[in-house]
């Protein structure tokens, strides 16, 4: 396996032969530019918002100060990716709207943008000019002592050169010698510029990444935004239901009304029978579109609630089903029907797979938890990470904070078990 | 096949293609629809205005898309028990039917699905029906509510239920015998049983088979 980090490629023999002393320098290159730029811009913005502060522009420019920590978090985000395969979660939050005042006002009341404002400040005036210095040093001495005998050679006239300035080499010999002590410097200058880059690396990653409250957050806003795309996809499974409703059933009405008329018109005969199997095929079309309709959503859970729908759905159902639920209030869209969806899935499993002859739904709604249990007297057995039917439906009940429960030893009975903590909508009673 | 007497019928639907298709199907079978109406107020407006014999509405329409023909129509059985009124529906909701019926006597009231729009002979059928005073009942709706509702009628034999089915739907002892190939004696037989078990007041008898009706539907 290939070295994630620069650390475990330091501790590993093909170091100085890898990729990762070159990743190290154009890490510590992209950040020392980075500090610099910052640090022009940070001036830039204080000279400019300080003098235009008296007529108030300015003061948003000063404002602008305070975030420039977000460019430079995500420059180190995407150069850590050089030193570090690990990924750099952003620990921003989305803003619950969108829009710049939504934005504005998210991003100043996190504390990872002040800390980013601090690393920024670290980088612009510490770490920014250390990381340019020692690509300087540690890139320029190794390769200076290796040319001296090239050096000698040439600019030299074989007679002096001065390495680095400081030390003269008259002779080949101290010239080779040097050359040799540089190969010993490039060696390594390449461990710490690789050491440098790692620690470097570690204190952004520790600064920018989000710490355990923000992975708290984090997971909030991703339940969130959980709930948000089960609503929408609520949202849209009632879109398409009237869809349907309002355009092609009615088309299929009109249709079928038609040939209906039509087939009185017709004369006995070759025509009359197509027309009646065109008639009898539409109807059949509508039948299978009325059904199609009631899978997407059921229009008794949208007009009556609960109660009613899980009765039509056992009045349905091929077994004979005792229903006794008692939930007069209505509950928001999403509770109701994933409740109904979960009973029609046990229905129609008991149906398939139990060989129940009776089945009893039951449940109610008491002290701010809605429970439904769905039993039969058939012969059990039934997994809930076989079909993924029922483990689908855990899902949807966990989205709603619910849980699902399946109790179904050999030889039965099987009973499944949903409870979701819930409020009833106001005034449904 | 003109009718026998011309109908004024108002009625409600939303759907123009419908609602056009409605009208050219009622004028051939010799009936006048004096106002097409596309939501549950103009229906009202309109039942006030020309006084129809039998009024036709859909169940969802506009604003809410709900059930506001269906609340028109309740309330119209309510404030005029003698308007004959035949509700067409898209799906079949046994929770409409009961209210139908018990906003009024159970009489000259009709709940059908959309569907037998199509089969036009019987749909006009149904229509002359509930004109005439008769509960007509969508056999889906029969069904489901045969199936749902298990006490008192549990106690009825199955051809009872059938019988009591065909009842619901509004259909004559001839008609029933015809259906189930058996005579008419054998009918009144059944519907005497049927009315025995479900412990019905002993009243003239078409408003007693509407009253057997309603006991499955309440019940």
């Amino acid at each position: 396996m290939s070295a994630q980090n620069v650390w475990q490629a330091l501790a590993r023999p093909g170091f100085l032969l890898s990729g990762w002393p070159l990743r190290s320098i154009g890490y510590l290159i992209v950040n020392g530019l980075t500090g610099l730029l910052t640090l022009v811009v940070a001036v830039l913005l204080l000279s400019a918002g300080g003098l235009l502060a008296v007529v108030v522009v300015g003061i948003p420019l000063l404002g602008a100060i305070a975030l420039l920590g977000l460019p430079v978090a995500v420059v180190e985000r995407w150069s850590l990716r050089m030193i570090d395969t690990r990924p750099v979660p952003d620990a921003h939050r989305t803003p619950p709207r969108p829009g710049l005042t939504s934005w504005l006002r998210t991003r100043f009341t996190e504390p990872v943008t002040w800390r980013e404002l601090g690393y920024a400040a670290l980088l612009m005036f510490v770490l920014g000019p250390i990381d340019l210095l020692a690509v300087t040093l540690g890139v320029t001495v190794p390769l200076a002592l290796l040319a001296t005998p090239l050096l000698l050679a040439t600019v030299g006239e074989g007679e002096q050169v001065n390495v680095l300035k400081a030390y003269a080499v008259t002779s080949w010999p101290g010239a080779f010698a040097v050359c040799a002590a540089g190969v010993l410097a490039l060696v390594a200058c390449a461990y710490g510029l690789g050491l440098l880059a790692g620690s470097r690396g570690a204190l952004a990653r520790i600064l920018i990444t989000p710490t355990g409250s923000q992975l708290g957050e984090r997971i909030t806003e991703l339940t969130r935004s959980r709930v948000r795309l089960v609503d929408a996809f609520e949202a849209e499974r009632g879109r398409i239901e009237r869809d349907l409703h309002d355009g092609a059933q009615q088309r299929l009405v009109t249709l079928t009304m038609m040939l209906g008329v039509a087939r009185l018109d017709a004369p006995a005969g070759p025509l009359a029978e197509q027309l009646t199997r065109a008639h009898d095929e539409a109807g059949m079309v509508l039948v299978e579109l009325r059904e199609l309709i009631r899978g997407i959503y059921p229009p008794a859970l949208t007009n009556f609630g609960l109660a009613e729908a899980v009765d039509e759905l056992a009045a349905r159902s091929a077994i004979p089903v005792d229903v006794s639920l008692t939930v007069p209030q209505r509950f928001s869209r999403p509770i109701e029907s994933t409740v109904y969806f979960v009973v029609s899935e046990a229905l129609s499993n008991m149906a398939k797979h139990s060989d129940a002859d009776r089945g009893e739904v039951s449940g109610g709604y008491e002290q701010g938890r809605l429970t439904v249990s769905i039993c039969d007297n058939g012969c059990g057995g039934a997994d809930i990470d076989a079909g993924t039917g029922l483990l689908g439906l855990g899902d949807r009940v966990s989205v709603v904070d619910g849980r699902l429960s399946l109790s179904s030893p050999p030889g039965g009975p099987t009973r499944i078990v949903v409870e979701i903590p819930c409020q009833p909508l106001p005034n449904s009673e | 096949m003109p009718a026998a007497s011309e109908l004024r019928i108002v009625l409600a639907e939303d759907s123009v293609l419908l609602r056009e298709g409605l009208i050219g199907l009622m004028a051939r079978f010799g009936h006048r629809v004096v106002a097409a109406v596309s939501d549950a107020d103009g229906l009202l407006d309109a039942v006030e205005t020309h006084e129809p014999d039998v009024v036709v509405t859909d169940v969802r329409m506009p604003p809410g898309f709900k059930d506001e023909g269906l609340r028109a129509a309740v309330e119209l059985r309510r404030t005029r028990p003698a308007l004959p009124m035949l509700v067409l529906s898209q799906y079949v909701e046994t929770m409409y039917a009961t209210e139908l019926l018990n906003a009024g006597d159970g009489t000259g009231v009709g709940y059908l699905l959309k569907d037998r729009i199509g089969q036009v002979e019987e749909f006009l059928d149904a229509l002359d029906r509930v004109v005439a005073g008769g509960t007509v009942l969508d056999p889906e709706v029969v069904r489901q509510m045969l199936r749902r509702r298990r006490n008192p009628l549990e106690t009825l034999t199955n051809r009872e239920r059938e019988v009591l089915a065909l009842v619901a739907e509004g259909r004559s002892n001839a008609a029933i015998a015809a259906n189930l190939v058996v005579t008419e004696a054998a009918v009144a037989k059944h519907i005497r049983n049927i009315l025995y078990k479900l412990d019905l007041p002993q009243t003239e008898e078409s408003h007693r088979r509407v009253l057997a009706v309603l006991t499955f539907l309440r019940s």
